[in-house]
């Protein structure tokens, strides 16, 4: 095919798939069901792999469609279905408005020793200790972690401006929505990546994908023997050049009539631009070329196969991921573990397949979720945790579970998430106001959805907490209703391994109502 | 809560409700009636909420009696939690409609429906029905989730709290209703009338944290107080308040007190509850500083049997 309807097709349908990516990262009012979510998230190769690997069930295999779409027709994901691409297509648009220089790109030659090394040291990594590695260079997550960072609160301010102007007319359509800010230093890798990957787009196309990303290094191999791809029609060209210059990839050796397929991410700008129909899109012709081997390069992998293969069984040995226990005899709040969200199932297993790609940071209506910084040790910042000083989780809430795209947080039924025990309540009584000051208080009590934290006869007329970790389920309304400063006098602390709380015990009430008016 | 229950329950209110207008009757109710005696509570039992609102603001000679034309009223229910209304922690969404239905039949200008929900506001607004009760009146349903909506005001005289941030509506509109419902609460024993108010202001912990019962009672002292309390006792959630656990938490009482007085009305409350309301601290702080009259055996009450 040559024709200039292609590179339309892929700037319309990669808009939309954008958009949608946005729209979900930035549902402000949180309608959009977890059935679309799930639709758009299933071909995110990364958490496919990640989900099956966890499920080993084909159904959660979209990375399988991802690899033979890539065989049959190269590396179309990055240009389609990719959003941190397709976010970068646009960069390099704004890029190339604002500099001429920008938009000229050019034939330059791969970066291999880079990419193959980042690609076997991800690959190496992930399998020996875990997905630190893949948790930083996952394109979804990376684009996760932009929007829900940056995008997402722009949004929150524009909507909060917007607001404003329609309370003053008494319209009220649009609410005010808290910016709950995360801690500094969770923002410092998303804002490094937003700078190298910002800035690398902006000016050189898609030198990211080519050069650091291990998704597009990894389907590039694969691309290499894809049926379809973009290819010369040598007695049409007349080395005009203009492919080359339009190449994000930087690609297209013209001179040679040579096209890096490896790099080519199918954007189809070369046909477009091409005077003489010399370049179409169609079936490879075997044959036609001589293939010069890189010897480094296979060596290179060589190497990592073999590392993979050596050390690959220490990995069972390896389990540091959860933080170790303190434990403390103070009324500062001490938790031996971090809480980590429903669906989890232990710290450790969430641990292993959590990218922090920060969707369900994003569609947590309450916004308990937050990206943690040393909570479950530095290795998985940015993984979400419950922060019950900033909010508690709602009680009959199961979004979170709904959407993880890696299944690090497993789908719960409603009922079983009300039954699912994350972290257990610890009463402070040195802490307790009703204590401290002999006033009423009961703030934690009266948030508690299953009266695990119920008021017990203290002096005179007054009423103090009293707990019931059984029934329990650690959703944390009592730490965050609770009063105290600096430190709460009720807290949850976590639960390494998630588990079954008990059901509250339901008993008729003694009260009858009244027949006459007792007044 | 499914969502397919929700939509029953909420088709069986919006039937329940059609069923009273269409029985006819309560046509005649909605204009002041001329009875010329001047009660201090009006209390009734036996009927649906919407009925014994027509009944009780009737005996307290009509809506127009609190609410004058062209004004802006706010209507206050109790929208703390994010559960279904057969749970009762939330006022009853046919009563909230009511009410509302009165004012614009006074000649309310515009009447707004807010409160500083405990749980998520969004699912709470919605949950409880209410939302959907007060626009399908023909009310305003406003958010007040968070601290922009609020503004300071100052309580002279208040013992513990002397000023407080209040919901812009509070200050904005003309008059307001204070619709609690009736519940236990765990660590007051009982919410109310002015326990109510804790939903008008934005920091509630403060009030926890500060002598719980003496800042219920300084409230009180602010000069913008309701013209009209309708404390809702059809479902009264008497254990586990006030959020409560199951549907075993509450009793189906049928009643509604109806009083300007909302000292009078806690009072009154309370007894509903079996609880004596001198037991309940700030009831009498609340007396003391002439905010209302807890003795109930003072007061001229009305009491109808439906």
């Amino acid at each position: 095919m040559t024709s200039p309807f292609l590179r339309t097709f892929r700037i319309v349908f990669s808009a939309i798939v954008l958009v949608c990516f946005l729209i979900i990262f930035i549902d402000l009012r949180y309608k959009i069901p977890s059935e679309y979510i799930n639709v758009l998230i299933y071909l995110q190769f990364v958490p496919s792999v990640l989900k099956f690997y966890d499920l080993r069930v084909m159904a959660a295999g979209g990375f399988v469609i991802v690899l033979l779409l890539t065989l049959l027709t190269g590396r179309t994901y990055c240009s389609f279905l990719c959003p941190l691409g397709i976010g970068q297509d646009l960069f390099s648009r704004i890029g190339g408005r604002l500099r001429k220089k920008f938009r000229r790109f050019g034939y330059k030659r791969p970066h291999t020793i880079i990419r193959y090394s980042l690609l076997a040291v991800t690959l190496v990594v992930t399998l020996v200790w875990g997905v630190y590695l893949l948790t930083l260079l996952d394109p979804y997550s990376i684009f996760g972690r932009f929007t829900t960072y940056f995008a997402r609160p722009v949004v929150i301010l524009i909507n909060n401006f917007l607001a404003n102007i329609l309370g003053k007319f008494d319209n009220y359509s649009l609410h005010h929505i808290n910016v709950k800010g995360y801690q500094l230093l969770s923002y410092s890798i998303p804002a490094a990546f937003f700078i190298l990957v910002g800035t690398l787009s902006l000016m050189k196309g898609r030198l990211y994908c080519n050069m650091v990303c291990p998704v597009g290094t990894l389907l590039g191999l694969l691309s290499k023997i894809s049926v379809l791809r973009v290819r010369f029609e040598d007695n049409k060209c007349t080395r005009c050049g203009r492919c080359a210059i339009v190449c994000k990839s930087s690609c297209i050796d013209f001179l040679r009539l040579d096209i890096d397929n490896s790099r080519c991410v199918e954007c189809f700008n070369c046909i477009r631009a091409c005077p003489d129909e010399a370049l179409s899109f169609g079936v490879v012709r075997i044959g036609r070329k001589e293939h010069k081997t890189d010897e480094s390069k296979r060596k290179l992998i060589a190497g990592a196969l073999l590392g993979i293969a050596g050390i690959g069984s220490l990995a069972k040995a390896q389990n540091n991921s959860v933080p170790t226990p303190k434990k403390g005899t103070t009324v500062r709040e001490e938790k031996t573990y971090p809480v980590a969200p429903p669906g989890a199932g232990s710290i450790e297993e969430f641990n292993k397949l959590c990218t922090a790609c920060s969707l369900c940071i994003s569609v947590c209506p309450n916004q308990v979720l937050q990206p943690a910084l040393q909570e479950y040790g530095l290795v998985n910042m940015m993984q979400p945790v419950m922060n019950f000083h900033k909010s508690f989780c709602t009680f009959n809430c199961t979004r979170c579970t709904e959407i993880c795209p890696t299944y690090a947080l497993k789908p719960l039924e409603l009922d079983a998430k009300k039954l699912t025990q994350i972290g257990r309540v610890i009463f402070i009584k040195d802490n307790c106001i009703v204590k401290t000051d002999k006033t009423a208080c009961g703030a934690c009590s009266e948030a508690c959805p299953t009266k695990a934290v119920y008021m017990v006869p203290y002096e005179g007329n007054l009423v103090i907490p009293e707990t019931n970790e059984s029934i329990c389920i650690g959703c944390g309304h009592c730490e965050y209703a609770c009063p105290t400063t600096p430190y709460k006098a009720i807290y949850v602390d976590g639960n390494a391994v998630h588990v079954a709380a008990e059901r509250p015990e339901i008993r008729e009430a003694e009260i009858s109502a009244p027949e006459e008016f007792p007044f | 809560m499914k969502r397919r229950d929700f939509l029953k329950t909420s088709a069986g209110a919006g039937v329940a409700a059609g069923a009273a207008l269409s029985l006819g009757g309560y046509e005649k109710l909605w204009g002041a009636a001329s009875n010329s005696e001047k009660y201090d509570v009006v209390a009734v039992m036996g009927g649906n909420p919407d009925a014994m609102f027509d009944l009780g603001i009737q005996e307290l000679g009509g809506m127009g009696a609190f609410v004058k034309k062209g004004q802006k009223v706010l209507v206050k229910p109790n929208i703390g939690w994010d559960v279904i209304p057969d749970l009762a922690a939330n006022t009853n969404p046919l009563l909230v409609r009511r009410i509302i239905e009165h004012c614009l039949k006074a000649g309310a200008r515009e009447v707004y429906v807010f409160d500083h929900t405990c749980d998520n506001w969004v699912n709470t607004y919605r949950n409880s029905g209410i939302e959907r009760a007060a626009k399908a009146a023909g009310a305003k349903v406003v958010p007040g989730n968070t601290e922009n909506y609020y503004q300071q005001i100052e309580i002279p005289g208040g013992v513990r709290l002397k000023r407080t941030k209040v919901h812009q509506l509070l200050l904005e509109t003309d008059v307001w209703i204070n619709v609690p419902i009736l519940k236990d609460h765990n660590s007051t024993r009982m919410t109310s009338c002015l326990k109510n108010t804790m939903g008008l202001v934005w920091d509630r912990g403060w009030w926890h944290a500060n002598d719980l019962h003496q800042c219920i009672a300084d409230y009180a002292l602010y000069e913008k107080k309701p013209v009209l309390n309708v404390v809702d006792c059809f479902n009264v959630m008497v254990k586990h308040g006030p959020k409560g656990v199951s549907k075993e938490d509450v009793v189906q009482m049928k009643s509604q007190i109806l009083t300007a007085d909302w000292v009078a009305g806690d009072a009154a409350a309370a007894r509903m509850l079996g609880i004596e309301p001198e037991k309940i601290d700030y009831i009498p702080m609340a007396h003391k500083a002439g905010l209302g009259n807890m003795k109930l055996d003072s007061l001229n009450i009305r009491r109808i049997k439906m």
